[in-house]
């Protein structure tokens, strides 16, 4: 195809993505360099029944021009990137150097926003991914032993998860929780605890925002295992068999080097989406106890009456710069098929 | 032999049995018990005396007369105007469908049929875009939009859906289209159509299935939005689930929160719908990037 004839069918596509993906992501780059206006004050007499006196008011007029004058607010360098709520650097030095033990240092270190953000971001991204390849490999397994009749409802039961809305399905959990919803009284029942919660510990809320995670998305991966196992070479494994091999040898040397591929694009699609978890903790109404960088991102755009734009554009750009260096082992492998096709 | 290797021996047919329906019980039980709880009052869904409750609902019958309410669904729908988020959803969806549709049909055919190196680069370039939380974006898109005054309508967001659809919309007909043999269009080339009349007589009606999976999934990115619609509608305009998420805030008190539980529901069924009628082409998407790749 000619170039002339490419660029006329693929322009439409090519603009919505420069206009809406390419030039946000260089908008958001320039705008991490700046942070909002010092409030404007002036100093107000209020008189009152038990005399006068002055205090500083904030001057919404004078705050009003100069947004208008120039809305990114003033240069700051990098000075965002390195303030308390995203890098530290000040206050991981002042930890390092005030602590006596590498516990006492990590602990200090989870207190500031942007760690706990990445922790709690890189912990579910790593947890719930090979807990999903797992899980979906096993239910592959099960459902292809079972009876062909089972096999229908099965699939459509099992996609309902992951096609819900996350939100959604965060909501249904958590009422299902409450320590009124039935989850949570028969928790409280088994462990007899009353005062039993899902939602007050930090490592309960974490470990429910893990098996959301594992609930969500193992139905994919249960597909696509499924779907893949359909495919397995019969004559494989029937000269397994003839060789002696049993059931188990079968699926460990046959079955699972045969969908070791599978395996890796599932891997792939699920560090992308789990790197960018944001609903689930809505759902859950987990923000005191969990946060990650996009909800991060979510609450900076959020505060206030207005957004914290030079805040939200910082934490953005080290979210791209996080999913850059989760992608490059795919890029990497990705450019060396490329080249060996050529 | 052929049959020995399917003969199972039945510990094993009882135990995979056994997980299969632990596995269906996990995945659908809570949206049966919510979809059920739904019509009971909040003293029966939110039941501290006995799970049971919400299954009978005595204090529903005790307040209403009968074991079923639609109150929450009179709540959400009239009181709190969940239609018109309803009405907002279908709009955005739509043409968020439409729009990815015929643009990347579109990108995807000529990425598929040409074979420059720049191709490769562009589908690169995709997947890093794919990536991209999209919070991110949206934090590059609030302030330009502010400053051109085009924040919080429907259309700016339907185009920024569809923006953020193309990545993925691109992949995945770019590996429809090349399962399609390139004699398909070259002969109709040669027998004098030009490249487009090609592309819309000759490779668009066989390339259906491939159209309608992908637009199952890009309704799927529409309907399931939070970040998005969320942040740049305004509250006029905000469409299912960013409603949703405002009744939770302002629902606290007693008796709303069956609201959202009936909103919720509400939002759930279109999608019941379309797992029954589409399992098939689902399941094909879903594995069309990992089979072929």
């Amino acid at each position: 195809m000619p170039h002339r004839t490419f660029l006329a069918f693929i322009w439409p596509s090519l603009l919505a993505m420069i206009l809406f993906i390419a030039v946000p992501i260089v908008s958001v780059a320039y705008q991490s360099f700046f942070v909002e206006h010092q409030q404007v004050m002036t100093e107000v007499e209020s008189c009152g029944p038990f005399g006068c006196k002055s205090e500083m008011r904030v001057d919404a007029a004078a705050m009003a021009e100069l947004r208008s004058e120039s809305p990114m607010g003033r240069f700051n360098g990098l000075g965002t990137y390195t303030n308390a709520s995203h890098l530290a650097f000040d206050e991981v030095g002042a930890a390092w150097r005030g602590s006596d033990s590498l516990g006492e240092f990590i602990r200090q270190v989870m207190n500031l926003p942007f760690y706990k953000a990445l922790i709690f971001t890189l912990s579910y991204t790593f947890i719930v991914t090979p807990l999903v390849i797992v899980l979906g490999f096993f239910i592959a397994i099960a459902v292809n032993t079972v009876s062909a009749r089972l096999k229908g409802p099965v699939i459509f039961f099992s996609l309902l998860p992951m096609i819900v809305t996350p939100l959604i399905g965060a909501l249904v959990l958590f009422w299902m929780i409450d320590a009124r919803g039935v989850i949570g009284a028969t928790l409280q029942a088994v462990f007899n605890d009353p005062q039993l919660s899902l939602k007050a510990s930090p490592t309960l809320t974490w470990v429910t925002l893990f098996v959301y995670g594992v609930w969500h998305s193992a139905p994919f991966a249960f597909v696509v295992f499924y779907a893949g196992l359909q495919t397995v070479p019969q004559d494989t494994l029937e000269s397994a068999m003839v060789d002696g091999a049993s059931r188990w040898e079968r699926i460990r040397f046959v079955t699972i080097p045969y969908l070791m591929p599978l395996a890796t694009f599932i891997a792939l699609m699920q560090l992308m989406d789990n790197f960018r978890v944001f609903e689930p903790i809505i759902g859950f109404s987990a923000e005191a106890n969990a946060s990650s960088l996009s909800h991060m991102i979510y609450t900076d755009l959020r505060s206030g009456d207005f957004p914290l734009f030079g805040s939200a554009a910082a934490s953005s750009m080290l979210t791209i710069l996080g999913v850059i260096i989760l992608l490059f082992p795919v890029l990497i492998r990705t450019w060396r098929d490329f080249g060996r096709k050529a | 032999m052929a049959n020995s290797i399917h003969q199972r021996s039945w510990p094993l047919v009882a135990l995979s049995t056994g997980f299969v329906l632990l596995w269906l019980f996990l995945a659908a039980f809570p949206f049966i018990w919510t979809a059920w709880g739904s019509f009971k009052v909040e003293a029966d869904f939110f039941s501290r005396a006995d799970w049971m409750n919400a299954f009978f609902g005595p204090a529903t019958e005790a307040q209403t007369g009968s074991p079923f309410t639609g109150s929450g669904y009179y709540g959400a729908w009239i009181e709190q105007d969940f239609w018109k988020a309803v009405l907002n959803t279908a709009i955005v969806v739509i043409a968020t469908v439409t729009i990815s549709l015929t643009v990347g049909t579109l990108g995807g055919y000529a990425l598929a049929r040409s074979g420059f190196r720049y191709t490769f680069w562009l589908l690169i370039a995709a997947l890093i875009f794919r990536a991209m939380p999209h919070v991110t974006l949206v934090s590059g898109y609030l302030l330009p939009f502010f400053e051109l005054n085009i924040w919080g309508y429907l259309i700016t967001t339907i185009i920024v859906l569809v923006a953020i659809n193309q990545p993925f919309t691109l992949w995945m007909l770019h590996s429809f289209f090349l399962t399609i043999p390139k004699d398909f269009d070259e002969s109709a080339m040669v027998d004098g159509c030009t490249r487009f009349q090609a592309f819309r007589l000759a490779v668009i009606p066989v390339m259906w299935p491939g159209v309608v999976t992908t637009g199952l999934f890009s309704f799927l990115l529409a309907y399931n939005d939070f970040t998005v619609t969320s942040m740049l509608l305004s509250q006029d305009n905000h469409t299912m689930v960013p409603k949703i998420n405002s009744f939770l805030g302002s629902t606290q008190q007693e008796g709303k929160v069956m609201y959202a539980v009936a909103a919720a529901v509400s939002a759930m069924a279109p999608l019941f719908v379309l797992v029954m009628v589409f399992q098939r082409q689902i399941v094909s998407g879903l594995t069309a990037g990992a089979v072929k790749g």
